[in-house]
């Protein structure tokens, strides 16, 4: 209620007087806007919260009703969770730590005057900014593709293509082809795709065993636990088929042909993950973008480059050498970010030695799991967040006990985001 | 709690120019434990808190005995043993001092 008073009376004021709502900093309280509500967003605005003691208002800016998480989203498409085990509300964040939660969307950022225009909202003044916009699907570079996603789902954002993919192998006969086309690299989650062709296959195993899965990637090669990927893969025998340097050209919404550069494929299935770059906020001119793609970061700060009180967290950013796209990764960039952000505010430096570390655990059927983990420590010469050499790895093999550590993780990286 | 919170708003009346404790050279980050241990929380909790692994409120020899262990392979594990390689003995103690002196609630 509260919320909603200080909203219409801020929209009011500013209405008459055509200014930009700065009630916020007016209360001489610093105030962090938040662009996405992912696991970096969330995350980064919980920890301001968390951090300041309440100190710094966080506003959260989220156009969707949910949080849907990617991590566990192939155990929904193989029949295994159910997709209200992966959704979430914002509630917490606002009752336990008093986010004030936009449902919104961020259409564009005005640097120089420090506000985000929304499209209900009108503009938003901040001090700080935190984006985290995820990744924008690049469906037009396909064609025939762009508009029949419910067809041609690429279900790469945990949600209604998720329930999508899942319908359509419910659907598709024994004997059937569930057909997947892997962009090339960088794309979210580099090992998610080799998962899903294993869960898939579980599932085609159990009831469709007449099944193929066709991975059609256009890499070279498998990108992430390459090894262990291809030791998965021949558990399956020959119902799944890799094959390498396939670049997706077109797809046939009506007939579910795909004709990619040497071949041309007919699915029962058809999951095409088109290449993606950063969520649409971030390339719309404002922010300084690497190969037009990704957002251009100083990694102290999470700062995009040349522009003070601007950060960019998780996917989106250009990232540093070894560093993959994923959401355990923009959960930790979004403590680098709010414990910066907290330091400029109360006149310190940033700290001079951020740490992250990633964990990404893949299924390979209904119970056994396998992981790669890394630290990312910062190195003051390049610059950059590089992987500490003779730390992380890889598991042995795939087991059931990290089965069940994949899914522990989950609950912990969830409440950590969201709670 | 509250006094850090002072600080931070004292700190910001630090402007450019004039003296004041933040022009003082800074050995290291005054957070720099907390970031440290919050780079454990996607697995272990919000500050520690976890039900299954919790680390807040333990003994901090015990926490470094541990990541030790890990280290050595004493102490089997999943995924720490190559974990604990990425950090040092000095953000280790670090972080084990920090969790060791949280409250349990």
């Amino acid at each position: 209620m509260q919320r909603r008073n200080f909203l219409h009376a801020c929209t009011a004021a500013t209405a008459a007087l055509a200014l930009p709502c700065r009630a916020f900093a007016a209360s001489a309280r610093p105030h962090v806007v938040v662009v996405g509500g992912g696991f970096g967003g969330a995350t980064a605005a919980k920890y301001l919260r968390m951090w300041s003691e309440g100190g710094v208002d966080v506003t959260l800016i989220e156009r969707e009703q949910a949080f849907v998480s990617c991590p566990i989203s192939n155990l929904v498409i193989a029949g295994l969770q159910r997709m209200e085990q992966i959704t979430f509300g914002y509630d917490l964040l606002q009752s336990q730590w008093g986010v004030r939660l936009m449902s919104d969307e961020a259409t564009a950022i005005d640097p120089d005057r420090r506000v985000v225009r929304t499209a209900r909202n009108g503009e938003i003044a901040y001090d700080d900014l935190v984006v985290a916009p995820g990744v924008e699907i690049l469906s037009a570079g396909i064609d025939g593709l762009a508009g029949h996603e419910d067809r041609i789902p690429h279900a790469w954002k945990a949600g209604a293509q998720t329930a999508t993919l899942r319908r359509q192998l419910e659907a598709m006969p024994d004997g059937g082809v569930f057909a997947m086309s892997i962009p090339r690299m960088p794309y979210r989650c580099p090992p998610g795709p080799y998962e899903r062709a294993c869960m898939v296959a579980h599932y085609l195993r159990t009831h469709k065993p007449r099944s193929k899965v066709l991975v059609l990637d256009a890499n070279a090669d498998i990108v992430a636990k390459k090894a262990l990927f291809q030791q998965a893969f021949a558990r399956y025998g020959d119902m799944i088929e890799y094959r390498p340097n396939s670049t997706l050209l077109a797809v046939d919404a009506a007939t579910l042909e795909a004709e990619f550069e040497f071949e041309r494929v007919r699915a029962d299935v058809l999951n095409v993950i088109p290449p993606m770059r950063a969520g649409r906020i971030a390339t719309l001119g404002s922010l300084p973008l690497i190969n037009d793609a990704w957002v251009d970061v100083d990694w102290l700060t999470l700062g995009a480059k040349g522009l003070p009180g601007v950060h960019v967290i998780g996917d989106a950013i250009f990232p540093a050498p070894g560093m993959p796209k994923s959401g355990h990764m923009a959960n930790q960039h979004a403590k680098v970010v709010a414990a910066a952000i907290l330091n400029a505010l109360a006149g310190l430096p940033p700290n001079p030695t951020p740490v992250v570390m990633n964990t990404c655990y893949s299924f390979v059927d209904d119970r056994a799991a396998m992981h790669v983990v890394s630290v990312h420590q910062y190195d003051a010469d390049k610059g950059q967040l590089l992987a500490v050499e003779g730390a992380g790895g890889l598991s042995a093999a795939p087991s059931d006990a990290e089965g069940r550590a994949a899914l522990q993780w989950a609950h912990h990286i969830w409440a950590d985001t969201l709670g | 709690m509250r006094t850090a919170l002072l600080a931070s708003v004292l700190a910001l009346a630090c402007t450019p120019g004039v003296a004041c404790a933040q022009d003082a050279p800074q050995p290291q980050d005054p957070h720099l434990a907390r970031n440290l241990a919050a780079t454990c929380a996607n697995c272990h909790g919000t500050g520690g808190r976890s039900v299954y692994e919790p680390l807040v409120g333990q003994p901090r020899v015990k926490l470094l005995q541990t990541l030790d262990d890990f280290r050595t392979g004493e102490h089997e594990a999943t995924i720490m043993h190559q974990i604990v390689r990425g950090y040092s003995d000095a953000q280790l103690e670090l972080i084990a001092d920090w969790f060791s002196g949280q409250q349990k609630n």
